[in-house]
């Protein structure tokens, strides 16, 4: 499996928000105060991504929680470790992108 | 008890964005969905603009319902594999896709119930066609009827596809 393939916007903020303990609805929340309101998670790609991202294994399902329903999940060590490469990788493209037009932004 | 209504519509399965924009309209005009059932949809009094109405075609699943309630989503019925849900406006923005590939699975689930179908009304269209009853021809025009309806969601599924070489 390539793991060296760039992460999709969804994925990239449901890990970064996943570095502390949430569930659904804080994740959708976070993302979007993260973002400025930008990014909107709609419920319904977030639950699909949350499952595969499960099976992955870059995140894990804790257990519940006493007398709570809500589902919670963190990231696991191997998501960090994604997550980290990804920070690299989008770090490569700003510097690129500044060293080629650096002169014409402003 | 809110004062309810009940409309009949006809709505072809590719076309549920018309549907779900249809029941948007109503809710802008003070109808927002309660229940649904074959062609059947019940309207209760609510302030104008007060909820938005999003459907799925989603195998009915208990985690996934108390997922959507813990969003502030309120599961208001299902028909077939069609989960329908309302959500109050002050509550926030409700959306159930936000990204291509989320978009581009829903379009791959619907098309897989209508391959189903459509491919069981063809063998029992081309079996009863060959035996003694004479409704084969039904069953063949149903078939015929959902290859339509798969080419719609793929011809969808295409453009979103095309897209998505471009950017998520």
């Amino acid at each position: 499996m390539d793991e060296n393939i760039a992460l999709t916007e969804t994925t990239y903020y449901i890990l970064l928000a996943l570095y502390n303990p949430a569930h659904g609805y804080g994740i959708m929340r976070q993302v979007e105060e993260l973002s400025n309101g930008r990014v909107h998670l709609a419920a319904g790609t977030l639950y699909g991504a949350l499952n595969t991202l499960c099976e992955k294994e870059w995140i894990i399902q804790l257990p519940y929680e006493e007398g709570s329903r809500k589902k919670e999940y963190q990231l696991t060590d191997y998501g960090l470790e994604i997550l980290m490469k990804e920070i690299e990788r989008l770090k490569e493209l700003v510097h690129n992108g500044e060293m080629v037009l650096g002169g014409i932004r402003e | 008890m809110k004062e309810r209504k009940t409309l009949y519509r006809w709505f072809w399965v590719w076309d549920f964005e018309k549907e779900e924009d249809w029941l948007n309209e109503m809710a802008a005009n003070g109808w927002v969905l309660a229940d649904v059932g074959f062609c059947r949809y019940t309207f209760e009094r609510c302030e104008p603009g007060e909820y938005t109405v999003r459907l799925e075609n989603h195998a009915y699943d208990e985690t996934y319902v108390d997922f959507m309630r813990d969003t502030g989503a309120e599961p208001v019925g299902r028909y077939f594999q069609w989960i329908y849900f309302r959500k109050p406006v002050e509550l926030g923005r409700f959306d159930l896709f936000s990204d291509i590939d989320s978009r581009i699975s829903h379009l791959d689930r619907i098309g897989k119930s209508l391959s189903l179908i459509g491919g069981a009304n063809l063998l029992i269209g081309i079996v009863n066609s060959f035996g003694p009853s004479r409704l084969g021809w039904v069953n063949l025009l149903c078939a015929t009827l959902l290859m339509y309806g798969l080419g719609r969601i793929h011809g969808k599924k295409e453009s979103l596809e095309k897209e998505r070489r471009l950017h998520e």
